[in-house]
């Protein structure tokens, strides 16, 4: 019997196992994760779960019975510690296992401050998996002193939620603005705002030099000069994507493990897909950390194990929920030359409209969902409106 | 627990019994009804799990959010007065015996 193994239960591999099932396929799916929990969603990690206002049940992609019904091996808490593409097997330690098509939905891991600044002093946190927020839970209470370190979606979310916990905090960004990697100065001046009107103390353009503690993380030194009492410290600095076993494997690896358009590694049988997978993008080599490009690259890579030979086209797409404010992105903003910002129905939503020259790359929508679907619309098929009538025409 | 009767684009139906306290987009994907896309797992950011609920709930469903109607006005296949975005919908006692009917494009 043909068998499919997954490495890395997440959004993709999940996403994988199932759209397998779905299409048919009546061979064996094996998805391996080194997390002890069942495919879970990681966005609500940051926001709702960290409140403690979502129960862990609801995080969980699919029910209890879902993988067995259909006759998916789920491994949970299983660390995969070699491929052997000469072979067509993979070692989970002692054991071994036979594949037939092997996928790498390995992920991303945030990346950690060094030690010798402090970074593996007590208290001192990352935030991308459940085992992460019952480590930092504790810490949160009315008082308690937080730095975010990192003015990037993560830690902006981390910011709102603890905020609204009660929790003082102090977000530090190393670049002269936040969202400096990601976004216009338009989105970053809306969100600094947003966070200094409910008391976040922004502080931008500084470094972290040390942090400094005994046992436990006490206080943090800035490169301004300037030293915060701390209780926590919470690193949303960006992830590398998990491709040691892929290297190790002798797997293409540029920005991720490489994949062709129909997500296919530089090995034959091993593919991969979701935020450790890079694709050729504009010339080059893209990954997309999103939900919705996790599930659909897992879902075009289904298919094409099962015989499809579809390239996969991403239509990108990001949302971020802070306090009361959501943002929905669409598209890829990278090389854009102008903002067009519309403004909105409602007091505080409006949108800014990323352009290269007449062609319309990406829009942030703040709190206006209408602005946010036309725009999806006309980027997903390629249409690009006149700045003009973004400005304050009618688009739908 | 209430039941929910899934109707698809194509007229098949599913009828299934739905945990209370969870979405109905949710129970959608758990008992794997086609149709029912929701990219972003129920943060009513994609307008991807679009369904028409039966009229006569409407009441037992409750009012629609702002953001969730702005939504529902460009959703791939058309606004009817008794759409929702079924991720915003929670199961409760009082929606036993619903039809749900998915649309043929989210």
């Amino acid at each position: 019997m043909r068998h499919v193994a997954i490495i890395g239960a997440g959004q993709a591999g999940s996403a994988l196992a199932a759209k397998l099932k779905e299409l048919g396929f009546d061979g064996r799916v094996t998805l391996i994760g080194d997390e002890p929990h069942p495919p879970y969603q990681r966005p609500p990690l940051s926001k709702a779960y960290l409140l403690g206002k979502l129960a862990a049940d609801r995080l969980a992609l699919r029910g209890p019975s879902f993988y067995a019904e259909r006759g998916i091996d789920l491994r949970l808490a299983t660390k995969v510690t070699r491929i052997i593409p000469a072979e067509k097997r993979i070692e989970l330690g002692s054991e071994s296992l036979a594949y037939d098509d092997l996928v790498l939905a390995t992920g991303a891991a945030p990346i950690r401050l060094p030690a010798d600044i402090g970074g593996a002093l007590a208290n001192i946190f990352a935030l991308r998996t459940i085992g992460d927020v019952e480590e930092i839970t504790p810490h949160i209470a009315p008082g308690k002193r937080a730095l975010i370190v990192g003015g990037g979606y993560i830690g902006l979310e981390v910011a709102a939620a603890l905020n609204q916990a009660g929790v003082d905090v102090t977000l530090v960004e190393l670049q002269d603005r936040i969202l400096g990697r990601v976004a216009a100065a338009e989105t970053s001046a809306y969100f600094r705002s947003l966070h200094a009107d409910r008391g976040v103390r922004l502080v931008e353009g500084v470094g972290l030099v040390t942090l400094e503690g005994e046992d436990r993380v006490r206080r943090a030194r800035l490169s301004e000069g300037s030293c915060v009492d701390v209780d926590l410290v919470i690193v949303g600095i960006g992830v590398r994507p998990s491709v040691a076993l892929a290297e190790a494997a002798g797997l293409a690896v540029e920005n991720g493990v490489c994949v062709d358009a129909q997500g296919r590694t530089s090995v034959a049988g091993i593919w991969a897909a979701g935020d450790c997978a890079s694709f050729l993008w504009d010339g080059r080599r893209l990954r997309i950390e999103s939900v919705p490009h996790a599930s659909d690259q897992a879902e075009a890579v289904a298919a094409n194990i099962l015989g499809a030979k579809r390239d996969y086209h991403p239509r990108p797409w990001f949302w971020s929920d802070q306090f009361d404010v959501k943002l929905q992105i669409a598209g890829l903003n990278a090389g854009y030359d102008r903002i067009v910002e519309r403004k909105g129905a409602k007091p505080g939503s409006c949108s800014y409209w990323y352009f290269a020259g007449e062609k319309l790359l990406a829009v942030d929508a703040i709190n206006d969902a209408r602005a946010y679907m036309i725009a999806k619309r006309l980027i997903d098929t390629g249409r690009s409106p006149s700045p003009l009538d973004v400005a304050d025409g009618d688009l739908a | 627990m209430p039941t929910i009767t899934f109707i698809t684009a194509g007229g098949k139906e599913h009828a299934v019994t739905a945990e209370i306290g969870r979405s109905v987009m949710e129970i959608a994907l758990e008992k794997s009804i086609p149709g029912v896309v929701a990219e972003c797992n129920g943060s009513a950011a994609c307008a991807t799990c679009h369904c028409y609920f039966d009229p006569a709930y409407s009441e037992a469903i409750g009012p629609i959010g702002e953001h969730e109607s702005d939504m529902l006005d460009f959703t791939a296949s058309p606004r009817r007065p008794e759409s929702r975005l079924s991720c915003q919908v929670r199961v409760t006692d009082t929606l036993d015996g619903m039809t749900v009917c998915i649309p043929a494009m989210q």
